[in-house]
């Protein structure tokens, strides 16, 4: 606001001189001009009359001839004043309006409306660079999840795209370089509710340069960067960022599990998608001979992962000098049938189009099943805008940056347990896996489980807190079970149960639960609520734990406690 | 030589000037206090505080401060006086023209601190 105030101020130093020059002139003026009374006296104008005169003649409000009607001297004066004056006041208020109008202006008072806006977000919320295909992800996915975002694109058009996207609260914005610490500032990096910072703009120096202010500026906050390169990401990790996600090994990982663990892949892809997504069908890509297009950071990612494997590779690759590429690699771009022929395409099991561009990896793919209509397709997407066309090419498998990088922080961020439980069934066998995902199916319909986490903290689960009861004490299935009826079972699977540093894998129903443990759950979502329920009414766990309802209100108590007694007097009599 | 700075200083020094020759001279006698002294005083200063608006220095805050009271105080001079002789319909009373002469004495010492922090800085500015 400083800076719009000393704008204006300099640039209205001279309308404004100008208007008072002109009102000290025509009221010298009047002053100095002799006139005369309506008795034909001279009268001399004092200061008071002539600045009241002139104030209404400046504004052309026009009293008329007061106190007494003019001589032609002083009708002279005026006249030549009139104009004087209104064209000083037409001067200033043109220049205001100017001012008003340039962009350097309407910028500042823009950036204005954003800090308070900012400033006026009193919940938990992160600061997201970059607004770009996984930007309006990770911003949706947020939103719906109640998690408040602020967010900073230097390209005006998504700005303006954020502005018309129907999201499900309000969502500070602005269009300013994220790279210019005083934007994060002005974006509420260093407020206490800010939270995190997710750095998600197309260009790797400048994520960097955002992770770097965000670690020197506020300490607290948790930083989550997207790093193309490795030489960025270590970069990043050598000042302690938090989340460094790579989105070309996120995906070689993926297609390695889905090559040698495709149930785990299964469960992976269920329990970090979004809410609501319609459940996934399972992949089986077959095990053989491979034809890779593309060999840049992608291609190499996925290269390492499948040599890993023991699969035979044939890399296919436009421009070896730059990338290096292993022997026996077939030069071309893989979009014309002889340099896939090469390749020996029909002995293949299956093709990784992994070229960065969107059409020649849709044509890779037409052209190969044209030779080989049996192969395994796999295609890597750029943008969010050829949605369409992939979807119609009929892949097995898509790879989508935005998709996974929005996926991976959406999990990071929401559920971080989602994460430590994905490692640890890493290191399961499939067949675990298999089961899981059947039981999981038992649990829910047909859109992906919702994943969440009970923290048995004072503050949120009261009754659990307060249980003071040595008898029993409170066992895992005591909360998975239905409110209305503990015999039956809530359409959830505790995941993971982690205590201290310990993480329980798949914990055992009958596991007695200590204050402050955090359980992952997966399932539908109604049995989030029952959940809370039960860990929040005394009464209801009461009878979630023992079997027997307690009364509720004072009637009942007093009832209860009536036929207890009586009953304990009878059986008292009946011994006698 | 700057062309702005010399029409600043030479504001500023008119505006100390003219509000010294209103100022100077019996406390109660208006023959020596001419009111047309008094208006091109309040001109004057109230040019110099539109000639200090926008500037983000410190000395210039300070100055545009200085002169802002210089305005106030002259104002509140040109008020009494319209009060008392206009509003009041009275003649200039001894008093009156006391508190008057009182009112841009005070503007007559804030235009001095401005002289002096303009004096100071030009000093310290010199090569």
């Amino acid at each position: 606001m400083q800076l719009i105030i000393f704008l204006v101020m300099r640039r209205m130093r001279t309308p404004l001189i100008v208007l008072i020059c002109a009102y000290a002139f025509a009221v010298l003026g009047f002053v100095l001009i002799p006139g005369q009374d309506n008795l034909g006296q001279p009268w001399q104008m004092n200061f008071f009359h002539a600045f009241y005169f002139v104030s209404f003649m400046g504004s052309t409000i026009g009293f008329g001839e007061i106190p007494y009607p003019f001589t032609d001297g002083q009708r002279l004066w005026a006249t030549i004043t009139i104009y004087t004056t209104v064209i000083s006041w037409l001067y200033a208020i043109g220049t205001l309006i100017t001012l008003i109008q340039t962009p350097m202006f309407r910028a500042a008072v823009t950036r204005n409306g954003f800090i308070r806006k900012v400033q006026k977000v009193r919940e938990p919320f992160y600061l997201i660079c970059g607004y770009g295909d996984t930007g309006r992800l990770v911003v949706e996915a947020l939103t719906h999840n109640d998690i408040r975002c602020v967010v900073v694109d230097v390209n005006p058009d998504r700005i303006n795209e954020l502005l018309l996207e129907e999201l499900p609260q309000d969502v500070p914005c602005l269009n300013a370089d994220a790279s210019d610490s005083d934007t994060l500032l002005n974006a509420g990096l260093g407020s206490a509710y800010c939270v995190g910072t997710i750095a998600i703009t197309r260009d790797d120096q400048v994520n960097l340069k955002i992770a770097i202010a965000c670690k020197l500026l506020n300490r607290d906050i948790k930083v989550y960067c997207w790093a193309e390169s490795n030489d960025t990401g270590v970069n990043m990790a050598s000042f302690d960022t938090e989340h460094i996600i790579y989105p070309y090994d996120i995906f070689a990982h993926y297609l390695s599990n889905a090559l040698s663990l495709p149930s785990n892949y299964l469960l992976h892809q269920w329990l970090s998608s979004p809410i609501g997504t319609p459940l996934s069908e399972p992949v089986f890509p077959p095990h053989g001979k491979w034809v890779l297009c593309g060999y840049g950071r992608f291609g190499k990612a996925v290269y390492q992962k499948l040599v890993t494997l023991g699969m035979p590779v044939t890399v296919i690759e436009e421009r070896p000098d730059l990338t290096n590429p292993p022997e026996g690699s077939i030069t071309g771009r893989g979009t014309e049938a002889d340099t896939l022929e090469m390749a020996r395409v029909h002995e293949a099991v299956g093709i990784i189009a992994g070229t960065d561009h969107d059409v020649n990896n849709l044509s890779i793919i037409l052209t190969a099943k044209a030779i080989q209509p049996k192969l395994f397709t796999v295609a890597r997407q750029e943008f969010a805008t050829n949605n369409l066309i992939f979807s119609a090419a009929n892949i097995d498998l898509i790879t989508n940056h935005s998709k996974l990088i929005s996926n991976e922080l959406l999990a990071l961020i929401t559920t971080p347990l989602t994460a430590d439980f994905l490692a640890l069934s890493n290191r399961q066998p499939d067949e675990w896996s298999r089961i899981l995902v059947c039981r999981l199916l038992g649990c829910i319909e047909d859109t992906n489980p919702s994943c969440w986490v009970i923290t048995l903290r004072p503050e949120r689960t009261k009754a659990f807190m307060d249980w003071n009861n040595p008898a029993h004490s409170i066992l895992l299935r005591h909360i998975t079970h239905e409110p209305g009826n503990r015999k039956k079972k809530l359409p959830c699977i505790a995941l993971l149960l982690k205590r201290g540093n310990e993480r329980i894998l798949l914990p055992d129903p009958n596991i007695p639960l200590k204050p402050h443990d955090r359980i992952l759950f997966a399932g539908n979502p109604a049995a989030k609520s029952s959940i809370a329920y039960i860990c929040t009414y005394p009464d209801l766990l009461h009878y979630m734990v023992t079997g027997e309802s307690r009364p509720i209100t004072s009637l009942g108590k007093w009832l209860s406690s009536q036929t207890k007694s009586g009953s304990k007097t009878r059986k008292a009599t009946r011994t006698d | 030589m700057l062309y702005e700075k010399v029409l600043f200083a030479f504001f500023i020094l008119l505006a100390l000037t003219l509000n010294f020759g209103f100022f100077i001279g019996d406390m109660s006698n208006p023959d020596h206090h001419n009111v047309f002294e008094l208006f091109a005083a309040v001109v004057v200063s109230l040019i110099a505080t539109i000639m200090k608006f926008g500037d983000k220095s410190h000395v210039g805050t300070v100055l545009l401060a200085s002169s802002l009271v210089a305005d106030l105080q002259l104002i509140a001079a040109c008020i009494v006086w319209g009060i008392v002789v206009y509003g009041m319909s009275q003649p200039l009373s001894e008093h009156a023209l006391a508190s008057i002469v009182s009112l841009s004495g005070g503007a007559l010492l804030a235009n001095f601190v401005s002289v002096v922090i303009l004096t100071m800085e030009t000093s310290i500015h010199r090569r």
